[in-house]
């Protein structure tokens, strides 16, 4: 294994830590307009108070990950996605003001409005994640430079939509299971209702997304395939060496993730709370994992000639950046799983209102 | 002008990187005199330690807030308009912006939610060793982004290869790269610029509070100290800005020159006061101190300084404005050495308080250091100016190519519009907490999380 997969990796666990952790947090927003009284919406705000930004850094690490490994990738997509990607800071920087803003007021229009950039925030940042995954699957329209040619309305298509709405859906569900942790009483029950429903709504967009994305592109399941799907572009020498292990590896993901969502109701319904959240993490994480799988080793498809690919070669970094780097993130991770697990302890159980909430 | 890309990703890049730099050194500064603050109440457990640390973290978080949602901007606007400089410069610069992220980033948001949220959930000497976590996270912030951007300034330990059928600069050595010429002074410079900005918002809300009579011994024990680290850090800033100088003198002496509007190589090299430069008519007016540039770049006013006519004019930064905004700063760097030494002299004489022309002056001052930060940014920015990466990029080789003037004309006007809302809100909010003022009244005790509620959520698992 060279260090572009294990950068492949790394930037792909990142993700997966984004997703999963401030999924949680952007699905809180989605609902947040659906509760009612301010009360209730102190205790859905405050409930990831203490952990929302940690969770963004996720991403920010991400982005600064993608940047120095794969600067060509890098380079490509946030240009590529210029209109898309705008919109989307422009979202995250209302989410995190409103959350920081909304308490400093007693009116009721001040809180309303906040309310108001929280939510439809979350909401438009989760749709825009969706849409992007949509396009990498479906590919982009990247010319001989590797550079994305299209519009920006060739970004936003059906398929893309409905990847989009997937996600806010998704995010939803895993917020709401969140919210069941931390509330009790009425509210508990409020939340865990929501729970189900976007659960129900989840799996009924999970079927049908998953036979169209198949139907597109089937060479997404070129890894899974024990060598009996080609891949258009050259498949990477280690899945060629290690067809029935990856293969094998692959397919387990896949039992994961049916297993995983098919657990959530079933700990709803047992009152295990911590159980269903983690089950909603894994199927979050698994969807990436198979996401990931399916691409490799390419990172942003040409919808034009896959000679235009962009992957984890024509698209990285030096081979001493790499290494070096690898060095830097060896030595940070064990801080920053230190540091995530801190917070999470610390502000562990039932969310309660006092003088320093917001 | 507006169908132009590379104008208009420039106007972009600098009124959203102007906006993001006010927040973070109020974040810096004020950071560490939590931690004096708090560390005063944890030694002694005096009430009006309390208020103060607690009064100052609710401002703080409000300035927080709004310096993390720009700052996600700053992240991805490398990608998103200056694409083809970050295909360049990715092998050198990411990785400052990874360890950005994983060591900073994290470190801050970790320990900040016990900052913010904590007060009553941990201990005291917990809580102060987050505010420590946070003030130091918020430096190593600074530290690895300066450290990027003085390799723009003064690259080294690269070489060129290319790839993929263009240019690019690769690392040949990390620890080179982080230490490059420029990057310890540019990082010192830059802390202690955030120092003094963020002691004068101390200084100026105390002063506030004693011109209306209020909180009287809490803004009294917050000035002092407050008015202690903007005097040592406005004086160490002459020094560093001194070293400052000489380095760029030796790596770029187009910015230099341009600073002090120097057209011909010449030795005993003046130095302007105050005055204006005309790059047409290549002349510079003012008053001047003969030698004295010669001196402060070699130490001897015979020395020669390099001018302009050694650089071709094509690669000339824009002199007219650098000169003033760098002026400026200087000066404004010089006021604040007078005005905190002579505060002092105020001070122990027993008059510092009751003069009503010093406070309303301190009241008023939080703007300038705000100034000193944006224009010091100014000058090292427009002065680097034509090249992104001195010397080896152009600005206008560095903007995406499939980027439209429309789309950037639509994203410029979303971030005016949002910013401008996003600052009078901040303002509205401070303003708000100042008249409010420290609360006085004991606060309802949350108390621990009680073991059993843990034991609870345990159970359900
Ligand atoms: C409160 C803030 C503040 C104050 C009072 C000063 N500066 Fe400054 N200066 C900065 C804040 C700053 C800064 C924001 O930190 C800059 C911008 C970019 C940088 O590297 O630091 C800067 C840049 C900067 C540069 C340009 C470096 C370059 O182009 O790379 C020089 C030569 C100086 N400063 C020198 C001085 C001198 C001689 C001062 C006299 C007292 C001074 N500064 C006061
Ligand atoms: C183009 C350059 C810059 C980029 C890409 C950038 C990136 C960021 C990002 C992503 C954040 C949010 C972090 C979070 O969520 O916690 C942030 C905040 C911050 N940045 Fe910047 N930044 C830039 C310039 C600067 C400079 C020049 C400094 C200081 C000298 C600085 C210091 C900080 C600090 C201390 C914070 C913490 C938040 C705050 O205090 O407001 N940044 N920056
Ligand atoms: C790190 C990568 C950076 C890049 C690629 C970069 C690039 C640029 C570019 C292209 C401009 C427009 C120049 C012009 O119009 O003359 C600019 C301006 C500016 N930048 Fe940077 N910069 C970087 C870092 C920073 C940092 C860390 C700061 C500090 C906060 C900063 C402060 C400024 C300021 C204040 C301006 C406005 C100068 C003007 O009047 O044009 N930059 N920068």
């Amino acid at each position: 294994m060279d260090f572009n997969v294990i950068w492949y990796i790394i930037v792909g666990v990142l993700l997966m830590g984004y997703a999963i952790l401030d999924g949680f947090d952007l699905g809180v927003g989605a609902l947040h307009l659906f509760s009612k009284g301010d009360h209730n919406r102190r205790i859905l705000l405050n409930s990831i108070g203490p952990v929302w930004d940690g969770n963004e850094v996720w991403l920010i690490t991400a982005g600064g990950a993608l940047f120095a490994a794969f600067p060509e990738v890098y380079a490509t997509a946030f240009s590529g996605f210029y209109l898309p990607f705008m919109l989307l800071l422009i979202a995250l920087i209302f989410r995190a003001v409103s959350i920081e803003f909304r308490s400093k007021e007693e009116n009721k229009r001040w809180r309303k409005g906040w309310d108001i950039g929280f939510s439809v925030g979350s909401i438009i940042a989760a749709m825009l994640f969706g849409i992007a995954i949509g396009n990498i699957i479906i590919g982009m329209q990247l010319n001989s430079e590797r550079i994305y040619s299209g519009s920006f309305l060739d970004l936003i298509t059906p398929y893309t939509l409905l990847t989009g709405v997937f996600n806010v859906v998704m995010f939803a569900m895993h917020g709401a299971i969140y919210l069941t942790i931390k509330t009790k009483g009425e509210l508990q029950t409020q939340v865990k209702k929501w729970a189900y429903r976007a659960y129900t709504l989840f799996v009924i967009l999970f079927i049908p997304l998953t036979g169209l994305t198949l139907l597109q592109k089937p060479e997404m399941i070129a890894n899974f395939s024990f060598g009996n799907v080609e891949l258009p572009g050259a498949k990477h020498e280690l899945i060629l060496d290690h067809q029935f292990a990856i293969s094998i590896f692959a397919w387990l993901v896949v039992v994961l993730n049916i297993l995983s969502i098919m657990n959530i109701p079933r700990m709803l319904s047992k009152e295990k709370y911590i159980g269903a959240f983690i089950s909603s993490a894994c199927t979050i994480g698994a969807l990436i994992m198979l996401f990931a799988l399916g691409i490799f080793p390419n990172m942003i498809i040409s919808s034009i000639d896959p000679a235009n690919n962009l992957d984890i070669y024509n698209g990285s970094s030096s081979n001493y950046t790499l290494r070096t780097m690898f060095f830097v993130a060896i030595w940070g991770m064990p801080f920053v799983i230190g540091y995530t697990t801190l917070i999470y302890w610390t502000y562990r159980g039932k969310t309660e209102l006092n003088d320093s909430s917001y | 002008m507006f169908s132009d890309v590379e104008f208009l990703s420039r106007l972009q890049f600098a009124f959203t990187i102007m906006f993001h730099y006010i927040f973070p050194p109020f974040s810096i500064g004020v950071g560490l005199l939590l931690v004096i603050f708090e560390s005063k109440y944890v030694i002694t457990r005096k009430k009006v330690y309390e208020n103060i640390t607690r009064f100052w973290i609710k401002i703080f978080a409000a300035n927080f807030s709004v310096g993390v949602a720009s700052g996600i901007v700053m992240e991805f606007e490398f990608g998103t308009n200056w694409a083809q400089y970050s295909r360049f410069v990715g092998d050198v610069f990411g990785s400052p912006l990874a360890a950005e992220g994983i060591f900073a980033f994290f470190l801050e948001s970790g320990f900040l939610a016990i900052l913010l949220f904590g007060w009553n959930r941990v201990k005291p000497g917990v809580h102060l060793f987050s505010t420590i976590m946070v003030a130091l996270g918020s430096m190593m912030s600074a530290f690895w982004i300066v450290v990027a951007n003085s390799w723009q300034q003064t690259p080294v330990a690269y070489e060129l290869v290319e790839f993929n059928g263009h240019m690019r600069a690769v690392i040949t050595d990390f620890w080179g790269m982080v230490f490059n010429p420029s990057a310890m002074v540019r990082f010192g410079h830059v802390l202690v610029g955030a120092f003094i900005q963020g002691s004068f918002l101390v200084i100026s809300v105390s002063a506030y509070y004693l011109l209306k009579n209020k909180y009287v011994d809490f803004a009294r024990k917050s000035f002092s100290i407050a008015l202690f680290i903007a005097t040592i850090a406005s004086i160490s800033q002459l020094f560093l800005g001194h070293e400052h100088g000489k380095v760029v003198a030796e790596y770029q002496p187009a910015k230099l020159a341009a600073y002090e509007g120097l057209y011909e190589t010449q030795t005993n090299a003046p130095l302007y006061i105050i005055g204006y430069t005309d790059p047409e008519t290549k002349s510079t007016y003012g008053i001047k101190i003969p030698g004295m540039l010669s001196f402060l770049v070699h130490g001897d006013t015979n020395a020669e300084v390099t001018g302009l006519n050694a650089i071709p004019e094509k690669d000339w930064p824009p002199a007219a404005m650098v000169f003033q905004s760098y002026h400026i700063m200087v000066a404004l760097g010089m006021f604040f050495i007078a005005l905190t030494l002579f505060s002092w002299f105020l001070y122990f004489r027993n008059k510092l308080f009751s003069s009503r022309i010093m406070l309303r002056i301190f009241m008023f001052s939080v703007a300038l250091p705000v100034i000193a930060n944006q224009l010091g940014w100014v000058s090292a920015e427009r002065g680097r100016q034509p090249w992104i990466v001195t010397g080896l990029l152009r600005t206008s080789e560095g903007l995406s190519k499939s980027v439209t003037a429309e789309e950037v004309i639509i994203s410029l006007i979303l971030f005016i519009l949002v910013y401008i809302l996003l600052f009078f809100v901040w303002l509205y909010v401070l303003d708000k907490e100042i008249k409010h003022g420290p609360t006085d009244e004991n606060s309802p005790e949350a108390g621990y999380q009680s073991e059993e509620d843990f034991a609870e959520t345990i159970s359900k698992f």
